[in-house]
């Protein structure tokens, strides 16, 4: 890691623990920004952490080692998140998944040589009635078809800053 | 009740904001909470604790200073509900929160979003932003003696943080692993101080009761399970989405209206509830009989009921916290009976113990995900038991 990198980490945590306070329960929130800005939480910024609110390292790795949306090495810049709970598994997220193998060239667990692309799995996302759901970082995409997933793939690959794109509107209630 | 119904709020959205509010801060706070007690409203998040029991045992808990907690984490699959009610009537339930606030004399609030909701999250701040302008949040609300304001945390990525106690867990800075149950959140919460954790459709329920009265809402319903109540219905039907019934609605009804009623079975309470075959669509959704926070998934005639078991056992093994050994060690062990299953490798003798292991499992874990993670298997043995046993081999198909 670069030294400038790593002084930027101490600059933007010491900000946040400014912003955010100090004592324990900031340390979620904390960990979010890091995951948000460095798409992953280094063991140097857990050190950082630390320092700022006083506890050991390994408080903050066990706490980083819980989270699903909270990793330790680097993620993709876009993390495509699958749901393979029943509704929508029932609503065909096999096939969802294998257009996305396809179109990324990777399998789920795994990022991209190029840093662009993780691919991973994830629980019910609360999108059951719009089955199939997936997650691009924060954005929710429902009623997924392959040609979504080509779309989706290609807005992604063609956006600069993260999530430079539009995403469909998340409809909360069904269009009947 | 006619198959006109259509999808979405119906009574919630007949709540006249802050009209609640405004008569909960012209009477004592003991009233308050006595009218919410009259109103035998249950909690809506899927334990059904009476929710009037609650704000009482907090307002009389020592401690200062008390907090107001709302669990939108909604991570029981097949619940959508809290989202609809997030996105659409996201007033009413900070209103909740300050009305509970009120009554138990509590000075801060938070909203603990699941990270999966974090598109919500500007319009909800921006929601809170208008509150505070408008003096429905902040110092001394609307002229009375009530200094509230409320704060929105983000999950990240785990069902178990649901779970109150591991909710607080996590909001302190630790893993969200459950804590021993007593103490609970309502003497000993967060930072140790007295917490009411309701869920998103409680408060809007308190809300309704004291702009409405606990009259009205206890006539809907039934004796034991007051209100109106949102399902969440996904699976095989031709209009999922959510839906407002009474409690007490029986399941037949249900899928008549939602389009679904050559159901096989339907699974009532996600995953951590049960399931229901055809030849019980009698029965009523209520605390009484079928429990559930509103989740209901259709199978249709041609789902494979042990394809549904197993997609519920992997996803209490991926979910488990591991803390505690009945849970982290019995849900691995149910999916591995299940793989034996599916291979037409299982003889009776093992079935049987695989079902003791999940009543043992019921009885010994540490919390609501162990004690419930065996139900959807048990149920779906007890119910199919024939389409589960003597598969043929896949290598003599
Ligand atoms: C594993 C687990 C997950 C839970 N998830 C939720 C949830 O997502 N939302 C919720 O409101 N309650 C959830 N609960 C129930 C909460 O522990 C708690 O009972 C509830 O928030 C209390 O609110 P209520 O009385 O208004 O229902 C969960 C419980 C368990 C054991
Ligand atoms: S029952 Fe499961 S989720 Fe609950 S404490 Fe035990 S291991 Fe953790
Ligand atoms: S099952 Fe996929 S969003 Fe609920």
């Amino acid at each position: 890691m670069l030294l400038t990198e790593r002084q930027r980490i101490c600059e933007d945590v010491t900000a946040w623990t400014h912003e955010l306070g100090s004592d324990r329960s900031a340390m979620l929130p904390i960990l979010q920004l890091i995951q948000a800005k460095y798409r992953e939480v280094s063991p140097y910024s857990m050190q950082v952490v630390a320092d700022q609110l006083g506890i050991h390292p390994v408080e903050v790795y066990s706490v980083v080692t819980f989270f699903a949306f909270l990793r330790e090495g680097t993620h993709g810049k876009f993390v495509i998140r699958l749901c393979r709970t029943i509704t929508c598994d029932m609503a065909g997220k096999d096939r969802i998944a294998q257009q996305l193998r396809n179109d990324l060239g990777i399998d789920f667990g795994q990022t991209t040589p190029d840093g662009q692309f993780s691919l991973e799995w994830t629980s019910c996302m609360g999108m059951c009635d719009q089955g199939p759901a997936l997650l691009v970082n924060d954005q929710v995409f429902t009623r997924v078809t392959s040609d979504m997933v080509h779309d989706i793939v290609e807005a992604c690959r063609r956006s600069f800053g993260p999530l430079a794109f539009h995403s469909r509107e998340v409809k909360t209630e069904v269009d009947q | 009740m006619t198959s006109s119904i259509m999808p979405g709020l119906v009574t919630f959205k007949t709540i006249v904001p802050n009209e609640g509010l405004q008569a909960a801060l012209a009477r004592s706070r003991s009233d308050v909470i006595h009218e919410i007690s009259a109103s035998k409203l249950k909690g809506r998040g899927g334990a059904g604790f009476p929710t009037g029991v609650k704000w009482n045992l907090a307002a009389a808990a020592c401690g200062e200073p008390k907090y107001i907690v709302c669990n939108a984490d909604e991570g029981e699959p097949g619940t959508f509900k809290d989202r609809v009610i997030l996105s659409e009537i996201a007033d009413i339930v900070f209103e909740g929160m300050t009305i509970a606030a009120y009554a138990i004399g509590a000075t801060k609030g938070i909203l603990y979003l699941r990270g999966e909701y974090t598109y919500l999250r500007a319009s909800l701040e921006d929601v809170l932003r208008k509150r505070r302008e408008a003096n429905l949040l902040g110092d001394k609300i609307l002229g009375s003696d009530l200094s509230f304001d409320i704060d929105i945390h983000m999950g990240a990525g785990a069902y178990v943080c649901g779970e109150e106690t591991a909710l607080i867990e996590s909001l302190e800075g630790h893993r969200g692993e459950p804590r021993n149950r007593p103490p609970f959140p309502v003497d000993t919460g967060f930072q140790g101080k007295p917490t009411v954790v309701n869920n998103v459709e409680t408060f809007v329920c308190a809300a309704a009761i004291l702009g409405k009265g606990a009259a009205w809402f206890s006539a809907i319903g039934t004796e034991k399970s007051s209100g109106p109540k949102l399902f969440s219905v996904s699976g095989d039907c031709d209009r999922p989405g959510v839906y407002e019934f009474p409690l007490g609605v029986t399941i037949e009804q249900l899928l008549d209206v939602v389009g679904g009623n050559n159901a096989k079975a339907v699974q009532v309470g996600g995953a951590s509830g049960q399931c229901i075959p055809a030849g019980q669509f009698d029965r009523a959704i209520c605390f009484e009989d079928v429990s559930t926070g509103g989740s209901v998934i259709v199978f249709g005639p041609q789902r494979d009921m042990l394809h549904i078991a197993k997609n519920f056992m992997e996803f209490f093994v991926e979910e488990s916290c591991g803390q505690c050994t009945p849970c982290r060690e019995g849900n691995a062990k149910l999916l591995e009976g299940i793989e034996r299953l599916e291979k037409g490798q299982c003889s009776m003798a093992y079935l049987n113990e695989l079902c003791r292991l999940g009543e043992v499992m019921q009885l010994s874990s540490k919390c609501g995900l162990g004690q419930s993670s065996p139900n959807a298997f048990l149920s779906i043995v007890k119910h199919f038991r024939e389409e589960l046993m003597g598969r043929p081999h896949p290598a003599t198909r």
